[in-house]
């Protein structure tokens, strides 16, 4: 037996090896730079590298332009045009999620736990909060992740697609479980997270494992020539491909793949969601376009009512539960689960031009997305002061306010059995906020909250602390706004362009009762949207959707300063929003004149 | 410097000093209006740079058209946003921004007891911009964000004073009365959309002679935009609101609703010349608005006791004469154009001239309490004399170079149509020409000649007329000399020439009359006219108080019943619509969107209960829903 060398083409693998290597390197950091500086190395590292990704494909674009792109490593990697487009999305999100996730704020904490092995509320963690130990591990993670969802969409063979699931979701899963606030709803939500990825993982290799016994190979070219020609074994063909479908809704987060989607969301560091939410569904939705595009064609008799139910279901799904959240991270992930549906319909459309439109609406998508979370970062609730501790707002009211917020929710947590702090709210309609958030306030006793004197707790996410924010931080409450009617898709923003993008599509490829049911639904999410923006700025502080007792003791919401990175990562995706509303044109063109699939 | 880097500067730099000292708030109060000046001064200097170099090429190739950037792109439909400099667009580049320059020139020194002087020089500054971008526009879109952009401009300025709740009101009625001219040329666009699948003028001109448009369309497109010309340019039937813009400071009047914006409708019917050379019924309709209102802006004019709105309702005759001119085709483009510099010029002269008056009297407007002021504002004097010979189209001075041909214009036999319409269009052309002559007779006898009829305040306060400062005089004598020399320069300068690489060269045709007895006619009815107002306004004492007069008098004074037409037709009966559309709208449309609200959310509920919190829970969601697609899949296979 011979082994012949492969010929590779490093050039075209650039932005990949570069968000690797960096990873690479950025363990090593951690190994063995002195702890003072890590933070910023490691920063530095990241974002170069990020950055570095974005110039790499800039390099490569006029080639795969012209060519129409290349196979690399035997076709395990289709560098085409669709895939740089999909890089350069991804790479830019991740690196304004990064901004995001670096911003320590005014209160000087970043956030992720200080010391993740600790016991939530234990002696341990306070000691290592107290020696301001902080996980720097996060960055390697960002990017190995990232390094993942690179490799995800532009794969052209199964088994590089489950490996690169894998590496996107495991530093995912570990990065959920890592909030410095209510942290055990993080934990909770990083072990959701694992267990039912793993599941799907599961789902995909079984597929994998059936288009394999039908074909006889792992490429989806060949697969597809199989479907063509081979006959008597559309049993396997079949459930092969819904179980390898599966496991990408999963990834997507489309019904009935979804329930995982608002406990992970609202458990993981708000950065970490942002990142999730825009750069892994891109990923996603990138892998999905390709399996659909190249391998079933064939099949669309078969699977096309399949993938209605989905994208309705979705869409439907989506945007109903969406209406009765009280948790603003809760609200935006149902609404990327609507999302999900929009996309849907124009990766349903199976035609050409519904590749531009879900390559366009993934960026205008993302962009909206990194900015909000980014927001939701940054609205923090405050402690209240009790009457006696004068000297209070220092560090020594600090102290039992940050256990009480782990110990509240652990009190929660069993209470309500199984673990299931996320479940409260579902539940019982109480905000999740009742379950860990204001959970400072409420172990302070039944005192009415001083007003905004305490110290800065965890994040605000109970819609009725939103209440108002227009009249305080005008600023701030504006440009979220422009992220919420960008989600609704009001003309001028990113978010209309994409939708008309999407539905035109799915319209040109006769799938018109999608683009009916996704017209009605974004009228209906409109509605979540702009009640939001009423409260922000149409409703005094506390003046909010009043729905228990719980309300007296909700503390309100103070926004904190950012360090500037944060500050950077949200103009820079208002910007992009507005861009994309206002002269979609350039870009459009710009995918358009590019996104051919590699077979 | 070539012509596609120069003009998108006429538009930039005055949007530009708006936005400054929109922005800067207060920071800028000490030095804003020079800026202001400064800017509308740069673009004057931008469009006379493109003067010259339009005028080294040859005749056929004017025409440049300065792709901006690609504005909006939607399958078929694809727009750029651009800018068409030809003759007929720079003529009104010139007007907009030399006379907008004069004024805020004049401005600086009339608003200067006003604290919020400087936002008055961006609201200008903003109108400069706008204007500009509505003449320079190549496409009927960006003419309509222009369009917008004065209609907006004039609100501000309207109601500059808003804290008086009448000049708000004139504000909101200009505004509404210009929504309705608006709602044509939009229809017109989307008309144009819809036939030619473009808006730029180039492909709508192209359109048309591809036959494209069967002549009903071009009727209604013409119509529409006959619609949209009659708000902007206060036409019969959408005149009223012209009147009571007089609220706005007086600069503005002169800028706005005299000389510029008021004009803007009488540009869009000569830039859709190729709509209506291809509907003669639209045509016609358009020489029969304008006859209308030239007649009935004299009527009014005779009138009116207060001098500005004397003034307004002389503009609106004006206007009506170019709209006239412009109806009548090819023959009268020119015309209509060459008039409306030459009223620039005057009317905006007669304006600042009003408005010194006023400066000197205390704000006061009524010409029965002036007389005899020649004494005592001689500047003032003279160079709304000039103006007023002018506008009387006393040879030499410029109204009759440009108003006697309008007026020949009529009466030639049309192409189309009967001999009728000459010997009509004619003697009502004539006929106003009289009537003009009366009423800006009277308003210059009424106020400098005949005797003092000034009163004192309710505090005894005695008015000391004095002439104005050097500032305002300037704009005035220069404006003053443009009104005496104008039209003859132009005349002589080949200005009818000049414009028509766009509105096309006409064979000269013989009126039905030769054209020195029309000359001859319409001299001897302005003298009529001037000698009645002479006999009338100076030579017999004023009453201080106005007369009762003939029953066409006291109607003139309420321009003829036009604002109670419009109440009783159009106010009360929408009043009643909105009233029955809001109920409508709470109980139907409401109801059934509240009820689809609470169903929703009820769905809502009940899915979120299936969110346990239990990943066990979710795993078997998972897996039920692949059953089920799983089902769906196979179930049809066996």
């Amino acid at each position: 037996m011979t082994f012949t060398v492969p010929e590779i083409a490093w050039a075209p693998l650039a932005p990949v090896l570069i968000v690797l290597g960096a990873a690479v390197v950025g363990v090593l950091v951690e190994a063995f730079v002195p702890r003072r500086v890590r933070r910023p190395v490691q920063l530095g590292l990241t974002l170069a590298a990020l950055a570095g990704a974005v110039v790499a494909v800039a390099l490569l674009w006029d080639e795969v332009a012209d060519t129409g792109g290349t196979d690399v490593l035997g076709g395990s990697l289709l560098v085409d045009g669709p895939t740089l487009v999909l890089w350069a999305t991804t790479a830019v999100l991740a690196l304004l999620a990064v901004l995001v996730v670096a911003d320590r704020t005014s209160t000087g904490e970043d956030a992720f736990a200080p010391q993740g092995a600790a016991v939530p509320g234990s002696g341990y963690e306070e000691a290592a909060r107290a020696a301001g130990l902080q996980q720097t591990e996060v960055y390697p993670l960002v990017l190995f992740a990232t390094g993942g969802m690179l490799i995800f969409p532009a794969t052209g063979d199964l088994l590089t697609l489950f490996v690169a699931l894998e590496v996107l979701s495991l530093p995912l899963y570990l990065l959920t479980g890592l909030s410095r606030r209510r942290r055990l709803l993080s934990q909770e939500a990083s072990m959701k997270y694992f267990l039912l990825g793993s599941f799907a993982s599961a789902l995909l290799l079984f597929g994998i494992a059936l288009l394999y016994g039908f074909s006889g190979s792992l490429r989806y070219a060949e697969i597809a020539d199989a479907v063509r020609t081979v006959g008597g074994m559309d049993g396997l063909l079949l459930a092969g491909s819904l179980l390898v479908l599966a496991g990408l809704l999963f990834k997507v987060g489309a019904v009935p793949f979804h329930s995982w989607t608002p406990d992970v969301y609202q458990g993981a560091p708000t950065p970490i969601t942002g990142l999730m939410a825009a750069c892994t569904k891109v990923a996603a939705f990138g892998a999905l376009v390709r399996v659909m595009y190249t391998v079933v064609p064939d099949l669309r008799w078969d699977l096309e009512p399949v993938l209605w139910t989905v994208a309705i279901a979705t869409m439907a799904v989506g945007t109903v539960v969406a209406l009765v959240q009280t948790d603003i991270k809760r609200v935006l992930a149902y609404s990327s689960i609507a999302h999900a549906g929009f996309v849907l319909t124009g990766v349903v459309a199976l035609v050409q031009s519904g590749i531009t439109a879900v390559l366009f609406y993934l960026l205008a998508y993302g962009a909206a997305t990194v900015g909000a979370f980014g927001i939701v970062s940054l609205v923090r609730e405050r402690g209240a002061v009790r009457p006696g501790a004068r000297t209070g707002a220092g560090a020594a009211a600090r102290v039992p306010a940050l256990a009480s917020a782990g110990s509240t929710a652990d009190v929660v947590g069993t209470g309500a059995g199984a673990g299931a702090a996320a479940a409260a709210e579902d539940r019982a309609g109480v905000g999740t906020g009742a379950g860990a958030g204001p959970a400072g306030a409420d172990a302070d006793g039944e005192e009415p909250p001083v007003e905004a004197t305490g110290p800065v707790l965890g994040e605000a996410t109970h819609l009725s602390q939103w209440a108002g924010l227009g009249r305080t931080n005008p600023v701030l409450a504006t440009t979220f706004a422009l992220f919420l009617l960008s989600f609704a898709g009001i003309p001028l923003t990113a978010g209309f362009t994409g939708k008309f993008a999407v539905f035109s599509a799915a319209v040109e490829g006769g799938a018109w009762p999608l683009a009916v049911v996704g017209v009605v639904a974004s009228a209906a999410a409109a509605f979540f949207y702009v009640r939001i923006i009423v409260l922000m700025f149409f409703t005094s502080p506390h003046g909010g959707p009043r729905d228990d007792a719980d309300e007296e003791a909700r503390p309100g919401a103070v926004v904190v300063t950012s360090q500037g990175f944060a500050v950077v990562a949200i103009a820079a995706c208002a910007a992009l929003t507005i861009l994309l509303g206002v002269l979609p044109g350039p870009v459009l063109d710009a995918v358009a004149g590019v996104a051919q699939l590699l077979p | 410097m070539d012509v596609n880097s120069l003009a998108p500067l006429l538009v930039a730099v005055p949007l530009a000093s708006a936005a400054v000292l929109l922005l800067l708030g207060r920071r800028s109060d000490r030095w804003g209006h020079w800026l202001g000046l400064l800017a509308s001064t740069a673009a004057f200097v931008v469009g006379a740079l493109l003067l010259v170099e339009l005028l080294g090429r040859p005749a056929d190739q004017r025409s440049v058209d300065v792709h901006l950037f690609d504005w909006i792109s939607a399958g078929r439909f694809d727009l750029s946003a651009g800018l068409l400099v030809d003759p007929l667009s720079l003529t009104f580049v010139l007007l907009v921004t030399f006379v907008g320059s004069l004024i805020h020139l004049y401005s600086v020194a009339y608003m200067a007891h006003d604290a919020a002087r400087r936002r008055f020089f961006a609201y200008l500054n903003l109108f400069v911009a706008a204007m500009l971008l509505l003449v320079l526009a190549d496409s009927y879109l960006l003419l309509f964000v222009g369009w917008e952009g004065v209609g907006l401009a004039s609100y501000l300025l309207i109601g500059f004073w808003n804290h008086r709740t009448p000049y708000a009101v004139a504000a909101k009625k200009a505004f509404v009365a210009n929504r309705v001219g608006d709602l044509g040329l939009l229809i017109a666009l989307m008309l144009m959309l819809a036939t030619f699948g473009a808006v730029d003028f180039a492909s709508v001109s192209a359109g048309i002679d591809g036959g494209l448009a069967s002549t009903a369309t071009l009727t209604a497109m013409g119509l529409l935009l006959l619609l949209a010309a009659c708000g902007k340019s206060a036409q019969f039937p959408l005149q009223s609101w012209l009147g009571d813009a007089m609220a706005g400071p007086t600069p503005v009047s002169a800028l706005i609703h005299a000389a510029t914006m008021v004009t803007a409708g009488v540009y869009l019917i000569v830039r859709s010349a190729p709509v209506f050379e291809g509907a003669p019924t639209a045509q016609l309709v358009v020489t029969i608005v304008g006859a209308i209102t030239l007649v009935f802006g004299a009527i009014v004019g005779c009138a009116k006791d207060d001098i500005k709105k004397a003034l307004a309702a002389s503009t609106m005759s004006q206007i009506g004469y170019m709209v006239l001119a412009a109806g009548l085709g090819p023959v009268g483009y020119a015309f209509a154009i060459f008039h409306l510099v030459t009223h620039g010029f005057f009317k905006a002269g007669m304006f600042l001239g009003a408005g010194s008056v006023m400066h000197g009297m205390d704000d006061q407007t009524d010409m029965r309490r002036f007389g005899a002021l020649r004494r005592y504002m001689v500047v003032t004097w003279v160079t709304l004399g000039l103006g007023w010979l002018a506008i009387l189209g006393i040879p030499p001075f410029s109204g009759f170079w440009s108003k006697d041909k309008i007026i020949e214009s009529a009466f030639v036999v049309p192409e189309v149509g009967g001999e009728w319409r000459a010997w009509l269009f004619g003697a009502v052309a004539l006929i106003g020409a009289g009537i003009t002559a009366f009423y800006m007779s009277r308003l210059f006898f009424m106020t400098f000649h005949g005797k003092k009829r000034w009163t004192r305040d309710a505090d005894g306060h005695e008015p000391h007329p004095h002439e104005s400062p050097a500032l305002m005089t300037i704009p005035m004598i220069v404006l003053a000399v443009g009104s005496a020399g104008l039209g003859f320069v132009l005349q002589a300068g080949g200005f009818t020439t000049w414009l028509e690489p766009v509105t096309g060269h006409v064979e000269h045709h013989e009126p039905v009359l030769p054209v020195l007895v029309i000359q001859v006619v319409t001299l001897l009815a302005v003298v009529v006219g001037l000698a009645l107002a002479w006999r009338q306004y100076a030579s017999l004492p004023v009453p201080e108080t106005a007369p009762e007069g003939s029953a066409l008098t006291r109607a003139a004074r309420v321009d003829l019943y036009q604002d109670a037409v419009n109440d009783a037709v159009l106010v009360e009966p929408g009043r009643h619509l909105t009233r029955s559309l809001v109920y409508g709208d709470r109980t139907a449309v409401d109801g059934a969107f509240t009820g689809l609200g609470r169903l929703t959310v009820g769905i809502g509920e009940l899915v979120r209960r299936v969110q346990t919190g239990y990943a066990r829970q979710y795993a078997a969601t998972m897996l039920l829903g692949l059953v089920v697609l799983a089902a769906v899949v196979l179930v049809p296979r066996i």
